[in-house]
């Protein structure tokens, strides 16, 4: 069908946007490279200088990186189990018939809309703050201790919030998945006798890999530079207990002003992000061949 | 068709000059202190004697504004033509010439009549480079009833060993009133403040005299083991995420027996608008060991022009007016004398209004017993009390400040919390080039 | 689609659906309702639902500290700007990747999607400098600009699995009939595929509206977004529950309302391909 002429235009009419997209992320990222092997604080102006691999060294050395670098892994698959999992338990519920389901729906995809800042701000002030929080109230309710989410379970209290925004995204994915499930082959099984496990195992999960899959790549890519729900509640402590990749870069660069310093731990992360990427790609490309 | 155009080609260019020809906007960037806020409240004094001037105002949480304004000024972004920045940043801006002078502010400003404490941190080489907003040291704040309930009394300078003894008697985990309420939060102005302040009265150090790092000593293990004691066993839960908002809300609803923090505090709970304890809080100066040195730091918030602004004289009306005697004239006459912006001038502790207020005393003697200069026991090549005024402080500050934190929440012993903070501030202080 | 359901069994799905869907909402209604409180019955121990004294003085509060309007405004059009001019730079290119394909498009996707991955705060001060340079610090077109840039991939692969599904043989005989490469994009494919395309610029808008990084470092007073005007919020001023409570639903009501009501058609496209 593709004619000489139209792959001319094809070409021409997708260029703005990789054109745009190259430029979006070489010139920031040549920049960043160049400022990556410079001594360079933003405080200390006119003292910039090459120090070769000084600040490679200094971060990938920095205690704080390999803890960095688990948390991000942490929160990265804690989140993913968490939303795929229970996306598919509601997918599954809301996918029955009942009594209110457009009510239901919209009071479960609600959490997708609110900005992470406000997200992360009720959840600590409101909900786990110790003292005043709504949990708080809860524990002593029934006569225990509150529980300092923020303090003694750090990183697990972020999965929780992150997850409670992303639920909703994965749930919608997953349903419009299982409604487009062939009714018939189940009803089939159904009456094959196969019970109830089976059905969902060799059927209906196969059946949703696809939006498994979306849903894994899209969080993915959102989740590996998660930071206005840390800098909120955690500031990455306590210790570096909650601290990603993001946020170690974040307190490199802009705590201390130490440009250089920040700029080799970016180039660090945007290569190990490409390495992520490419394992994605991989499995989504297998997955989503059309 | 002709004349309506006309006519509204009129009606805009009316619009326009009555709207303002003359009308210069200025940027300021501030933070969500109460004080702060407050000011916003008041700007129609400002606008009557400024009409030609729109302010527009920026208001952020602590660490982003220093983030913000900090990144702005360095790369001369000129986003911002008055920035609220602390004592710390403004001797090293104005080192580097990023902030305007304001030698020049009119003699009806009346700079001399700055608290000298205050003033001489914001002067490089005899200029001015901010003029202070509020300025702040740290006392004792306490619940006279508890005190009482407990049988003891406060002295009007308290020994560390006795605010530990009625953080003691003070405390009642049942009722949720916890002893004592000190920063946890990991920040160089949170946490950190606090205790670098408390181990200068412990006669601990940040670095010796050839800049090396001193948190191997016996007095830090002292200072942090005492403060994860006291914290531990009469403090609230969650106490490693609270600095000075959080505590202050504590207090404000009746949780803490005790709280060491920033003087400004004093205005806020006693309050009884916003405190429910407004009528039963005492003050007391920062606890001592009897080394010669108290726990209190001193700060100041200011307002600074960055140097790039192409509107100097505007800003300048405007800092000269948050800053002068008729402001807190103006607060005081809508608000109330105790809720005035207080550290700052000589006469407002002359004015015998003021005198009345129960904590202008405790705050003005608490200010002028800090002395940056001689921060600590032992002899330091460097000046600040809560903090050390060189530029890679803040990221030390707070790298330091976690592991402080992580010791409070339970994470690791004192001793780890030490031994990382020493080995981490060795290798920033070789990155940076103070040691070999 | 006609199941046969005993009344029993939908009234205990029922049950759970709505259990499972009020926890889950629960910390909305929980912020809504408490920025009708006073501060005092905000942390009221045991916690108050219903039966208190509704008050609006906390937005009056939060007005009186910001401009929520202008606030709103600059979300309403950085949202609004980067959605239209990602959509007139990624139907093009959706186009061609969904109706010439060619053994590089998936890569070219793939690469696309991989900008997305790279930290921001790793970029921050090259392109506040760079931001600087052009004048853009604080203005609308700058942050407009970033914001098509960063969720451009999204866009263009929400278009490419949408227009994906569209047979190709309808273009081929438009084309046939003289519809020249414009016209065929603009009056053929376009109409086709509105759901897609709503659905896309429904997402598109939500993502702006909430990102929060480049909105927040790249903006001063007059280009700043509600993502600021909550930043002003975020550490507590003695007793503020009240008041937050009220600027978060200032910041997020009008994003959800605009959720709810199009979320058939969000729904609808939100598939990325996953369903075939």
């Amino acid at each position: 069908m593709a004619t000489k002429h139209s792959r001319a235009s094809a070409r021409i009419m997708i260029s703005p946007a990789v054109i745009l997209l190259l430029g979006w992320m070489l010139i920031p990222l040549s920049m960043t490279l160049y400022f990556s092997f410079l001594r360079y604080n933003l405080l200390m102006p006119g003292m910039e200088e090459f120090t070769g691999l000084t600040n490679y060294k200094y971060f990938l050395t920095d205690p704080a990186f390999f803890a960095a670098l688990t948390n991000t892994i942490l929160l990265v698959c804690g989140v993913l189990l968490v939303t795929v999992i229970g996306g598919v338990f509601l997918a599954l519920l809301l996918d029955q018939p009942f009594f209110g389901q457009g009510i239901v729906r919209i009071l479960v995809i609600a959490p997708f809309f609110v900005m992470p800042t406000v997200s992360a701000l009720v959840w600590k002030n409101m909900f786990m703050n110790p003292v005043n929080g709504l949990f708080a109230h809860l524990f002593k309710f029934f006569g225990l201790e509150p529980f300092d989410f923020l303090a003694q379970a750090p990183l697990a209290s972020i999965i929780g919030i992150v997850s409670w925004q992303w639920l909703p995204f994965a749930t919608l994915i997953l349903l419009t998945a299982f409604q487009s499930l062939d009714q018939e082959q189940l009803e089939a099984s159904e009456m094959d006798g196969a019970p109830w496990i089976k059905r969902f195992w060799f059927i209906m999960l196969p059946h949703l890999s696809r939006a498994i899959t979306v849903v894994i790549l899209i969080q993915t890519i959102f989740l590996l530079s998660v930071f206005a729900e840390i800098l909120v509640t955690t500031n990455g402590g306590p210790g570096t207990a909650s601290t990603n990749l993001t946020y170690l870069i974040y307190m490199q660069s802009l705590l201390q002003f130490d440009v250089g310093g920040g700029s080799a731990g970016g180039v660090v992360a945007i290569i190990l992000a490409n390495i992520v990427a490419i394992f994605l790609m991989r499995m989504i490309g297998k997955n989503l061949d059309a | 068709m002709n004349t309506t155009f006309r006519t509204l080609m009129g009606a805009c260019a009316l619009a326009a000059l009555s709207a303002g020809a003359f009308a210069e906007t200025i940027t300021v960037a501030t933070v969500n202190n109460g004080d702060m806020i407050r000011m916003q409240g008041l700007m129609d004094d400002f606008y009557a004697k400024h009409p030609d001037i729109e302010v527009e105002w920026v208001t952020l949480e602590e660490n982003v504004l220093r983030q913000r304004v900090t990144q702005d000024v360095a790369t001369k972004g000129g986003q911002f033509d008055v920035m609220t920045i602390g004592t710390y940043e403004v001797p090293i801006w104005g080192e580097r010439g990023w902030l305007v002078s304001l030698n020049d502010l009119p003699d009806s400003y009346d700079i001399d009549d700055i608290l000298p404490a205050i003033r001489d941190g914001l002067t490089v080489d005899d200029e001015l480079y901010a003029a202070p907003f509020y300025g702040e040291s740290s006392m004792v704040m306490y619940r006279t009833d508890l005190m009482e309930k407990a049988g003891l009394t406060m002295p009007e300078a308290p020994t560390w060993d006795f605010i530990k003894e009625a953080a003691a008697a003070m405390t009642d985990k049942e009722g949720e009133v916890y002893g004592i309420c000190l920063r946890g939060k990991a920040g160089w102005g949170e946490n950190m403040a606090f205790l670098t302040a408390m181990s200068n009265s412990f006669g601990a150090k940040w670095f010796d005299m050839d800049w090396k790092p001193q948190f191997d000593s016996e007095e830090w293990k002292t200072t942090l083991n005492f403060y994860l004691d006291l914290m531990n066993n009469y403090g609230p839960p969650g106490a490693s995420g609270n600095g000075f908002n959080e505590n202050l809300s504590l207090f404000q609803t009746g949780k803490c027996g005790m709280w060491i923090d920033a003087t400004v505090a004093a205005s806020f709970v006693t309050n009884p608008n916003d405190s429910s304890v407004a009528d039963s809080v005492g003050f007391a100066l920062a606890p001592d060991n009897g080394l010669g040195k108290r726990g209190n730091w001193l700060w100041a918030w200011n307002l600074g022009i960055p140097a790039g602004t192409q509107k100097v004289d505007a800003a300048k009306a405007f800092v000269e007016w948050a800053t002068s005697k008729e402001y807190t004239a103006l607060v005081a006459s809508k608000e109330g004398w105790a809720n005035v912006p207080p550290g700052t001038r000589q006469s407002l502790y002359m004015n015998e209004e003021y005198q009345k207020v129960p904590f202008a005393k405790m705050t003005l003697e608490s200010i002028l017993s800090a002395d940056p200069q001689h921060p600590t026991v032992d002899e330091v090549p460097y000046v600040g009390v809560q903090f050390v005024a060189i530029p890679e402080f803040q990221g030390l500050g707070t790298a330091v400040g976690q592991q402080f934190s992580a010791a409070l929440a339970g994470q690791m012993s004192a001793e780890q919390a030490l031994d990382n903070a020493q080995k981490l501030t060795e290798r920033e202080m070789m990155k940076a080039g103070y040691i070999k | 689609m006609a199941r046969s359901v005993s009344t029993n069994r939908k009234l205990v799905t029922t049950f759970f659906a709505w259990v499972v869907g009020l926890a889950i909402f629960f910390p909305i209604l929980w912020t809504i309702l408490t920025s009708f409180k006073t501060e005092a019955q905000a942390i009221a121990d045991p916690p108050i639902f219903f039966n208190f004294h509704w008050t609006l003085e906390n937005y009056v509060t939060v007005q009186e500290r910001s401009n929520y309007f202008r606030h709103f405004w600059n979300s309403v059009v950085l949202s609004g700007g980067s959605t239209l001019l990602g959509l007139i730079i990624a139907i093009p290119a959706a186009w061609s990747m969904a109706f010439v394909p060619s053994r590089r498009t998936k890569d070219i996707l793939m690469w696309m999607l991989s900008t997305k991955m790279l930290p921001p705060v790793g970029v921050l001060v090259p392109m506040y400098l760079i931001f600087r340079n052009l004048g853009l610090l604080d203005t609308q077109i700058g942050l407009v600009i970033v914001l098509t840039l960063i969720n451009l991939p999204i866009i263009v692969w929400m278009l490419y699995t949408y227009f994906k599904e569209i047979p190709g043989e309808i273009l081929e005989a438009a084309r046939m009939d003289g519809a020249t490469l414009r016209s065929e994009i603009l009056y053929v494919l376009t109409p086709m595929a509105i759901p897609g395309i709503a659905s896309t610029v429904l997402l598109n808008i939500i993502l702006a509206w909430n990102e929060a990084f480049w909105t927040l470092n790249l903006t001063a007073a007059k280009a700043a977004p509600l993502t600021a005007f909550i930043a002003s919020y975020s550490s507590p001023e003695g007793l503020f529950y009240a008041k937050l409570s009220a600027a978060s639903t200032m910041a997020i009501a009008p994003i959800l309302i605009m959720g709810w009501f199009s979320q058939k058609q969000l729904v609808r496209g939100l598939t990325f391909g996953a369903v075939k």
